[in-house]
């Protein structure tokens, strides 16, 4: 890998996609994308793999589900079984009416937390990290491209001029690791 | 700007000349600027309410429940109440949020934030009284089904109040990650910006370092996208649970069927009533009158007119059925209820909740600002008087006409519900300084398809 990389500088969102569009053609590397805002059809056009986030969230839902059956079956069915306004307690299958309602908040709490703490985890998103956002500006109205330099900074710099960035930074990656 | 297209009939949602920056700077300026005097005035007229509230609240854990006006006849009053008045107005939060996400509607973003901060604000609320009522709020944990001391007691999963535990418990935190998800861009916003070092040390803190990565917008929206999808079944569920509470029982006026589809519509009625009061007079003070627009108020006059007659709808219902099912005791509650003696409740709660929305069929006064004010404090005081009579006019008059009696409420119950409205203000002008109200983020990504300039530079 080489020890530069460049980080520029867009002001528009549909100037940066266009841009990050050529850059994938020109087969420059594109390290990272920093948007003040979800621009749409910017991971496609970056060959970002579709989050699994939605699968994991149908899992963690049946885990909910499972442990809200296993766990009222155990309470009111196994351990101590008991004669509440004559509702059948002899059986799950009986009892089960009066458990949907937890069975269903269960499952939305076990799916909807989860979900958010594998989103959390997996962004590396929790009290006391430091961002990591290059330029303070890109949670405002910049748009910042981290990228390799290519075979030829100076032929990239015009390419990357011409598609309409207005700043670009060459970063010594080397300085900053020592 | 092809792909920003958006038909010309939609009016634009984001209002004068702005480009991203501008928004970032209107969203910023509250909580960087010092509050004015009118701020401080209405803090501290919600703080000492909240003071009394508190006085009340510990009056009543010192002494027992026995302080509040309940008697042997009515056993649950205000106490109930507030409890679903409060989770009633919880529920616009998140309908606005996920509901209307699914739905599509760009509308959302100027007011979910906000909105969402009031659910969370009101189940605050709500979750108070079924605490004070226990009369030993120490013993709080007898609620979860934990292995205990007490041999093989459990909780009963047969029971309609445990069933209430699980939900409001659920929708509280769920509508608590769903809204610090939203904020965590907004707040790093912030973040970026502050120039004072403390300032700059909180909102670090609260962003969660978030630096907005193509992949963590990716996920943020996906995120969204299915939270939004878990929250709406959710938000259906709490006020049915709710319902529950009364529906499952046997005393006429309290069991009937209609109550879960009833107390739902009811509930998104009331909570979109605060929200118009709240965001009426927010817009005004943070100068969001670009973002808040009038259209945004006209629409929610129509969720309010709508949910309103559906409301209506129920109510007539409840008195058909009561006549239609020819058990004397139903028949009596409800004519009890409308012509006994508390009529007077009966006629606001018709007055207020079904009559005044109508008014909102006329444009004129849906687009008002004074009118929108005016009748969502209406539909609030209706609402709390919808359930006040729904549970005291169905218990004051029981099967033993010895026993019948009124219910008047001592100065705790008044402490206790002004304590909790205080809290509640107190929570939102604390909001309304520090946190960004307007969802910008999101704001940002509609700038071009409904802002006000780039609707025009389309149209030329």
């Amino acid at each position: 890998m080489s020890s530069k990389s460049l980080h520029v500088l867009f002001d528009d969102d549909d100037i940066l996609l266009d841009a990050v569009k050529q850059i994938v053609k020109s087969k420059i590397h594109i390290n990272e994308i920093y948007t003040p805002f979800p621009v749409h059809g910017l991971d496609k056009a970056m060959k970002l793999k579709p989050t699994n986030m939605s699968i994991a969230t149908f899992i963690y839902g049946c885990i909910g589900f499972t442990v809200a059956i296993m766990m009222m079956n155990y309470i009111m069915i196994v351990d101590w079984p008991q004669n509440i306004g004559g509702k059948p307690s002899f059986t799950l299958i009986e009892n089960i009416p009066s458990f949907v309602p937890i069975i269903f908040e269960m499952t939305v709490f076990f799916a909807a937390h989860l979900m958010v703490i594998t989103f959390y985890l997996k962004s590396k998103l929790w009290p006391f990290k430091k961002a990591e956002n290059p330029h303070p500006s890109t949670t405002d109205d910049k748009f910042l491209i981290d990228m390799e330099t290519g075979t030829n900074v100076s032929k990239t710099k015009t390419m990357l001029k011409k598609l309409g960035a207005i700043s670009i930074d060459v970063i010594n990656n080397d300085e900053d690791e020592k | 700007m092809s792909s920003h297209y958006e038909a010309p009939i939609r009016k634009p949602l984001v209002l004068g000349d702005k480009s991203y920056h501008d928004i970032t700077e209107d969203i910023a300026r509250p909580i960087e600027t010092p509050p004015n005097k009118d701020w401080w005035i209405a803090f501290g007229i919600s703080m000492a309410a909240f003071m009394w509230g508190v006085g009340c609240i510990i009056y009543t854990i010192g002494t027992g429940i026995g302080t509040w006006g309940l008697n042997k006849t009515v056993g649950w009053a205000w106490d109930i109440t507030n409890f679903v008045w409060w989770v009633g107005i919880g529920h616009a939060g998140t309908l606005i949020s996920a509901v209307l996400l699914l739905f599509r509607q760009k509308w959302r973003m100027g007011i979910n934030r906000s909105a969402e901060a009031m659910t969370i604000f009101s189940v605050i609320q709500a979750g108070l009284f079924p605490v004070i009522h226990m009369g030993r709020p120490w013993l709080i944990y007898w609620f979860f089904p934990i292995p205990n001391q007490f041999g093989s007691l459990w909780v009963n999963f047969n029971s309609p109040l445990l069933w209430d535990v699980f939900a409001i418990s659920t929708y509280l935190t769920v509508s608590l990650v769903f809204w610090w998800t939203g904020l965590l861009p907004d707040f790093a916003m912030i973040r970026d910006r502050a120039v004072k070092p403390f300032q700059k040390k909180i909102y670090s803190l609260i962003s969660f370092g978030w630096s907005g990565r193509a992949k963590d917008w990716q996920r943020f929206e996906e995120v969204s996208l299915v939270l939004a999808g878990l929250a709406t079944p959710l938000v259906l569920s709490v006020h049915t649970i709710v319902s529950f509470d009364f529906a499952t029982s046997v005393i006429p006026g309290w069991h009937t069927t209609i109550f879960p589809p009833y107390f739902v519509a009811g509930a998104i009625f009331s909570g979109f009533a605060m929200v118009q009061t709240l965001l009426i007079i927010m817009r005004k003070v943070s100068r969001l009158e670009s973002y808040i627009t009038v259209q945004h108020i006209e629409m929610m006059n129509i969720v309010i007119m709508i949910t309103g007659s559906i409301v209506g709808c129920a109510y007539i219902t409840e008195l058909f059925i009561a006549w239609y099912s020819g058990v004397e005791y139903e028949q009596y509650a409800f004519l009890n209820r409308a012509t006994g003696p508390y009529w007077w409740a009966y006629f606001l709660m018709m007055s207020c909740n079904v009559v005044s929305p109508q008014v909102m069929w006329f444009k004129k006064i849906r687009t008002s600002i004074i009118w929108s004010f005016v009748i969502s404090i209406v539909v609030n005081v209706g609402m709390w008087f919808e359930r006040f009579v729904i549970i005291v006019t169905s218990l004051h008059r029981d099967y033993l006409p010895s026993s019948w009696t009124m219910f008047s409420p001592t100065f705790i119950d008044i402490g206790i519900f002004i304590g909790t409205i205080g809290f509640f203000f107190v929570l939102f002008l604390l909001y309304a300084r520090s946190f960004p109200v307007v969802a910008q983020s999101e704001v940002k990504t509609i700038l071009k398809s409904s802002g006000e300039n780039y609707k025009k530079l389309r149209d030329k």
